[in-house]
Parts: structure tokens; sequence; C-alpha cells
């Protein structure tokens, strides 16, 4: 009983609705002029509804671009993505500019006036001027209809033109920034899969190692390593055996913006001379691999992650866990959380 | 103090004459009197090198002013010295490259003495015709042009200048990447074997009279700035030639 109540009230509401419509559809016809209408300047034009369909479809198109533009844009791996995106803007910019073409050639009336002009502040003119733009546009008849499709054109290339500030960092899915290949117990490889040696880690230079087993491609993966004498370290208290043999490792991706950190300053004379760093060619952040990879010049806004090590007893380096911190650039909302080690890879 | 510390370097600099024999071979003994008159003073009796605790102090009276010498090897020695790093000019400042104040026969000597000193490496003789120029430009790559840019024109890193190599000889790269001056790492064989820094040697041999276009040395792609200026130039003329034309129809 309820239902069939419902069902009528909703019958009742659309039919009301399309009353609605009708009167508003058939009263836009029958508008009558408020005043005599003033002579006119511009001599009146036939109306031209292809020109209005046509121009309605190139706006229409040009919206269509502009969402093909937020399509593109969000798949992630696709092959010539940016030469879609631009030929999707463009396409957009191209029909948008047809449109305006269209209207300008074929549905505003374009009169020459030769005269010499007044002095600016010429009110009997300025009327004129007002009027003559009021009749240029008499020849169209859906006036409203081709200003919707040009708001939805505008408005479409105006969502695909912000969409890309999504790019400005990953707001829900930041998981990936704390998985890492490392957990305890993984060693220490070369470029070529060798296992890292502590005897063979000489002080004064620097190396490359990646998680055995895993991707290099991985973010978490790169490390640099350095060596120093035991004494030259003045590591956190809670880090005191991260570094056997004066070994350190950290995460090779800047916490800046995510280049690899491929310098590594070492003084010759330390007495007269700089201290060690870790640096960044990219903008020069500047990490102290004695303290734990702290910030001491550049625009990086935390540490970089260092990994605990321990030596196995074929001498080889091996990680004793996960990163100190997340590894790669400071994205909003990264800088919190301790990282997790990821599925197995 | 500074002006101070760069007069007694400018005296420790000039080589006095007694310590030269005319036509002699390398001889550590006249390597030793050299070193007496111009490195002692910071790297100590016999190269035991001035530290901050070690008595008596080095000079003007500071402490910890040069590293020891035993063990360095024929190899550093000869770098630091040919290309005009040692004698120093200011314990404080970066060393550059600049003209030895010792000639051929007087470094041969102090090299001599200072690898007398402690077994160390000597001065490599790096083979780069044997090598291929694509390989060391990779090489180059991955290892120095983070710091040196990979057309090898030099760059900065905190606190320092890492110096374009074009000044630098073939045995000079090569010691460099073994010993590491001042800031820069060195480089060991498991690092970079002798066979590839014969192909870095190559790479920087090449970068000094790289492929050139002519032009501006912008990028080395061409006359590309000169065609710039050209155009701008041919378009006021071109704008002249209008307004002449222009003028006469009016007429």
């Amino acid at each position: 009983m309820s239902g069939d109540r419902e069902e009528g009230a909703q019958l009742n509401a659309l039919k009301r609705w399309a009353i609605a419509a009708g009167v508003l559809l058939l009263g836009r016809k029958r508008r009558r002029p408020l005043v005599a209408e003033p002579e006119r300047l511009v001599e009146a034009g036939q109306p031209d509804p292809r020109a209005e369909w046509l121009v309605l479809a190139l706006l229409l198109g040009a919206a269509c671009a502009a969402a093909g533009f937020i399509a593109v844009y969000s798949f992630n791996h696709l092959e010539h993505q940016t030469q879609y995106l631009g030929l999707a803007l463009g396409l957009a910019f191209a029909l948008l500019g047809a449109a305006l073409g269209v209207i300008g050639k074929r549905l505003v009336d374009d009169e020459e006036h030769e005269e010499e002009y007044p002095l600016p502040r010429h009110p009997e003119a300025e009327e004129e001027i007002a009027q003559l733009v009021q009749e240029s546009g008499d020849r169209f008849t859906r006036k409203r209809l081709l200003l919707a499709g040009g708001g939805t054109a505008v408005g479409a290339l105006g969502a695909a033109l912000v969409v890309p500030a999504l790019s400005l960092g990953p707001f829900l899915d930041t998981d990936p920034f704390y998985e890492t290949p490392w957990r305890r117990g993984r060693r220490l490889v070369d470029e070529a899969g060798k296992p890292f040696l502590l005897d063979e880690i000489e002080t004064e230079t620097f190396y490359t190692a990646y998680a055995d087993r895993a991707s290099k491609e991985e973010l978490g993966s790169p490390l640099v390593v350095v060596r120093f004498e035991p004494s030259q370290l003045h590591l956190p208290s809670q880090r005191r055996d991260w570094a056997p043999g004066g070994v350190v490792a950290y995460s090779k991706i800047c916490t800046h913006a995510g280049c690899a950190v491929a310098l590594y300053r070492k003084p010759t004379f330390p007495l007269v001379e700089p201290g060690p760093a870790l640096v960044c060619p990219c903008h020069y952040s500047t990490f102290d691999p004695t303290r734990g990879g702290n910030v001491i010049f550049g625009p990086a806004g935390r540490p970089l992650p260092q990994l605990p090590l321990y030596v196995d007893p074929s001498g080889a380096l091996r990680a004793r866990g996960n990163f100190s911190g997340p590894v790669g650039p400071s994205w909003w909302g990264v800088r919190m959380r301790k990282p997790s080690t990821g599925p197995s890879t | 103090m500074k002006k101070a510390l760069a007069t007694v370097a400018v005296a420790l600099a000039l080589p006095g004459a007694a310590g030269a024999q005319p036509g002699g071979g390398a001889s550590v003994e006249q390597g030793k009197e050299l070193y007496a008159e111009h490195c002692l003073s910071c790297h100590g009796p016999n190269g035991s090198g001035v530290t901050s605790t070690s008595h008596p102090t080095g000079a003007l009276g500071l402490h910890g002013l040069g590293p020891p010498l035993k063990g360095v090897g024929a190899q550093a020695a000869d770098f630091y010295l040919t290309t005009g790093y040692m004698p120093l000019q200011d314990p404080y400042d970066q060393p550059r490259h600049t003209q030895s104040p010792f000639n051929k026969q007087e470094i041969a000597a102090l090299v001599a003495y200072v690898s007398s000193l402690g077994k160390g490496p000597p001065i490599p003789k790096p083979e780069p015709k044997r090598s291929e120029i694509s390989r060391g430009l990779q090489l180059f790559t991955d290892h120095c042009a983070g710091c040196h840019q990979v057309v090898a024109e030099g760059g900065y890193v905190p606190n320092a200048v890492a110096p374009p190599l074009h000044q630098a000889t073939a045995v000079q790269i090569a010691e460099a990447v073994r010993v590491g001056p001042y800031l820069m790492p060195k480089f060991s064989e498991g690092q970079i074997s002798d066979d590839e820094l014969n192909a870095i040697v190559a790479y920087v041999e090449w970068a000094k009279h790289p492929d050139d276009r002519g032009g501006w040395n912008l990028g080395r792609i061409g006359p590309v700035p000169e065609g710039l200026v050209t155009w701008l130039m041919a378009a006021v003329v071109l704008i002249g030639v209008c307004l002449a034309i222009g003028r006469r129809a009016h007429n």
C-alpha cells in the first residue's frame, strides 16, 4: 500500500516538473519586446541555425577533448602518454578556437563603419556602440544553449588544466614509500651481484650497494656505503651497533627530490678542510654520514635513512632490519611513519 | 693573519739555488734538502706530519697543518708537486692548479725523497691510446661527472670547487683518481681497474679538445647564438626597407 502511494507521489512530482518545463519552453518563444525597438544600426541578418549547431558541436568536441585529457592523464603507464596529453589539450583548444571562429565569421555581423572618432567620453557614441553590440547578436536564436555549450567547453578545459596538480604528490597511496626490500639478513651486493665483504671496504671512498635478490630499480634498494674509523663516528646512541667496523649505509635516494646521492666529500686532512659529507648533485643537499645522515646544508628536510648493518660469519655485510625512516623524496604525509617490510620480492 | 701566512708561504715557495744540482739526476739527497727548505715546516721531519697533538708546532706556531707523508708514495708526491698544489698558498684554502715553483728535476728529486720515506704506490703509467673513448665516457659519467661535469669542465660541491680537467695531464688524472686530492674520494683498483682508468683518461684527453662545430662555446652546438643575432639584425634592416618602400608609395 505505502509503495503505491509513494509511486503516485513520484508521478505527481514528475507531472509538475513536465508542466513547468513546457511552460518555460513555450514562454521563451513568445517574449514580447518591453520597449519600442530603436532604429537599427546594424542591418538585420538572417538567423543561421546550422552555424549555431556547428558551434555547439565544436564546443562539445572541445569539452570531449578536454575530458580525454583527464582520461589519458589518469593512466599511469601509457606509452606515448605525453604525446596523447598534448594531442588532447591541443585538440580542445583548436576546437574551442574553431567555435569562436565560426561565431565570428557566421553569426556576428561585422559591419564596418568609417567615421572620424570623436574624443573619448562621448555618451551618444557609447550608447550607439552598446546598441550595435546588442544587435550584432540578433541572429542567435539559441543563445542560452550556446552559452551552456561554451560553459561546458571552458569548464572541461579548466578541469583538464587543474587536474595535473594531483601530481604534486600522492595523497592517498603513500604505502610504496614505506616498503623496501631490506629486512634482517639480506645481503648487500654490488651492481654485478657480488656481496660486499667488510674487509674489502676501504675508507676515504664510497660504494653503491643494492639489496640481494631484489630489483635495483626499486626506490628502497640502492645504498651508499662509506667506511670510517669507528672513533670518527658520532651516531645516535640507539644506533651504536648499526656500523660494524665503522661501515655505515644510507639510502642513496635524496630525501629532498629523490635524486641519487652521488657525491662523497672526503677531507684529505680534516683539520683544515670541511668534514666528510654525502652530497646530492641536484640541489646540493648535504648529509653528514658520521652523524646518522643529518642534513648540514641544502634543501632536504630530513636525514638520509640509515640502514642498520651486521657482519655474518663469512665476513659479508648484511642488513639488520629496515631503514631508520621512509625512503625517497618527502611527500606530504610521508615523514611520519616508520617503514615496514613490504611483500617479499 | 692570512696575509702573514701568505707572505710566509710565498717566501717558502721560492726555490733556493742551494738545493739544485744542475744536470744531476733525481737524487734522494737533493730531495731531502729541498724538503727541509720548503716542506718540513708543515709536514714535519721525515714526513711525520704535524698533527693537532704533535710537538713542536708547525708553521706560524700552529698545530695540525700538514698530514704525514710516510707511505703516500711517489704517486701522491708527483701529483701534488706537478699540479702546483704544493707548496700550499694558504693552508685554509683549496689548492689550485698553478705553475710549480720547482723545475722538473727538483720535482723528481722531491718525489724520490718522499717515496723513500715509506713503501707506497709508484707513479701510474696510463695508456689512454689502448682504450675506447666511448667506454671512458660511460665510466666518467658513472664515477666523475657528478662533480666534474660530463664535459670535464669542473663544478661545485658544498665548500669546494671540483676543478676543470683541461689542464690536467694523463698521468695527473690517473694519480688523482687513486690519491683523491683535497675533498675528492679516492678510487681503488677494486672500484676502477687500471684498464677502466685508461678509458677514463682517454675520455678526459678527448674532452680537452671535443668535436667543435664552431661558434660561441654554448654546449658546442654550433654558431646558434651568432645566427640569432644575425636574424635580429636582418629583421631590423627588413623593417627599415619596408618603411622606405611604404614612404615612397605614399609620396
